[in-house]
């Protein structure tokens, strides 16, 4: 009888495609995985897929027809696009927006930011196996989109800035129905704490994982929630204030570890002051107009002036065949 | 204040290689020639600004400028929180000059997306490819001369009708 004998087969290394098109990426990716056995000893990611060539396609738009690019650059918060864009291009002409615009633009920033970490949190959560947290979360960022919806009339493309201004003011009612929501994303955030914080699947699968040193910050060039997990206190809101900020009372968020446990623990903490900076942006909103005065030749007169008045109409097309 | 010192002292160690020093609604901006780059940009880096916040390039093709292309490099200081520009300039010919990946990491994929949609191609870095566009692709698209709607790459795509195929019909 012979000897059986254990010893490890041989074999190459193998090159396996993951992806463009795969259940468990959130995009469109390809990775070239080298594979020795089981073991991943190579990758490459190709990230071209989504490349929508944002830059060439400004070429021949104008500076209030390229708002609408600026939504699609982040499908999870466009609206902090949209403000990111008008900043800078309110930057380069000079206009200064009126302090109700501003508020206004921080109130939906904040609600984005809201969003976007429920999202993140959540779909961590869902992929760990940990549905509840994810459901949770996603009820209430529903809540959210729907009053993004009843401001600027949509859920994703919401195109709300104008270059010095609002495409419209917020409804009416608009600050009893926010609050009511941050209520209730105050509650939510409780939940998913209480259900993740201590829950012993969670921690082992978060805690000491991709790990980012506050070296890689800098040599990475990374910045936002995951340079402050690792506990380098920056935050451009509070740094270097633009629209306003300097007005609002909240706390830079910072952990010491960079590891996925302590980027959620930011994140969960950060929307915690995303609702206070919104709390104090409705309680202190002033008067006044969205939208910098019409005669410096910046914003578009209103839908109802261009359709009602032949006046608004010359000065509709005046802007746009400049 | 981290800033006018390392400004100055930019001025003085590389004389030769500045070509304009510029301010513009509160940001400020080095214009240099491009082969003291990754000197220029090493002096920065142990000045304070320590964090490569953007690589990117511009075609002065329409603008005009002191040459065709300029890659342009945002830094940043957490410590005096201030910003700096830096613009290296390169000729139309060959536009080349030395990768900085040495000094930031980041720069490694930043640089490769320059060279996939501007052309321009950096000494010394690890791996020179494309990264958005395949392999095959033809041109750089950020180049000003390059078709904003062009037929070229679409002309090679089959013609699918609108309505109900019919069997016998190939696409």
């Amino acid at each position: 009888m012979s000897r059986v004998t254990f010893e490890p087969l041989e074999t190459d290394s193998m090159l396996l495609n993951f992806g463009p098109q795969h259940p468990a990426t959130h995009g469109t990716l390809r990775i070239i995985l080298e594979l020795e056995g089981e073991t991943i000893t190579g990758s490459t990611p190709e990230i071209g897929y989504l490349h929508s060539g944002f830059e060439k396609l400004g070429e021949d738009l104008d500076y209030n027809q390229y708002i609408t690019i600026t939504d699609r650059m982040n499908y999870l918060s466009p609206l902090c696009n949209n403000v990111a864009y008008a900043l800078t291009a309110e930057k380069l002409i000079g206009l200064e927006v009126s302090k109700r615009t501003e508020y206004i633009r921080v109130l939906m920033c904040e609600l984005s930011r809201i969003a976007d970490h429920l999202l993140n949190v959540g779909m961590l959560a869902v992929d760990l196996g940990a549905m509840t947290a994810f459901l949770y979360g996603f009820r209430v960022r529903e809540d959210i989109y729907d009053l993004f919806e009843a401001a600027t009339g949509t859920r994703l493309t919401t195109s709300y800035t104008l270059v010095g201004g609002l495409i419209r003011d917020i409804p009416k009612g608009f600050d009893k129905e926010v609050l009511r929501v941050l209520e209730e994303v105050d509650e939510v955030t409780d939940d998913i704490e209480t259900l993740l914080n201590k829950n012993k699947i969670w921690l082992d699968r978060t805690k000491e994982i991709g790990v980012i040193s506050k070296e890689d910050v800098y040599s990475y060039g990374i910045s936002g929630p995951m340079a402050r997990a690792a506990g380098i206190e920056w935050d451009l809101r509070l740094k270097e204030p633009y629209s306003s900020y300097e007005d609002f009372d909240f706390d830079l968020v910072i952990a010491l570890n960079g590891d996925v446990f302590d980027r959620y623990l930011v994140r969960m903490e950060e929307i915690r002051q995303s609702i206070k900076i919104c709390r104090q942006a409705l309680e202190k909103m002033p008067e006044g107009e969205v939208n910098v005065d019409p005669d410096l030749g910046f914003s578009l007169p209103s839908k109802d002036e261009v359709y009602n008045s032949i006046e608004g109409l010359i000065y509709h097309f005046l802007l746009y065949r400049q | 204040m981290l800033l006018e010192k390392a400004i100055s002292d930019v001025k003085e160690s590389f004389q030769e290689a500045i070509l304009d020093v510029t301010e513009f609604s509160g940001e400020r901006s080095i214009h240099i020639k491009c082969d003291r780059i990754l000197d220029i940009l090493s002096f920065f880096k142990e000045a304070g600004f320590e964090f490569l916040a953007d690589l990117t390039a511009v075609d002065n093709l329409t603008l005009g400028g002191f040459e065709r292309f300029a890659v342009v490099y945002h830094l940043l200081s957490h410590e005096s929180v201030e910003r700096v520009t830096v613009k290296a300039y390169l000729p139309e010919e060959k536009p080349t000059l030395r990768s900085v990946e040495s000094l930031w990491k980041t720069a490694d994929w930043q640089e490769r997306e320059v060279y996939d949609l501007y052309g321009i191609t950096f000494e010394s870095h690890p791996n020179m490819t494309r990264i958005l566009n395949p392999d095959t692709f033809d041109g750089h698209p950020l180049r000003k001369d390059y078709p904003r709607r062009g037929r070229i790459e679409r002309s090679d795509f089959p013609l699918v009708k609108r309505g109900i195929r019919k069997e016998d019909e190939t696409p």
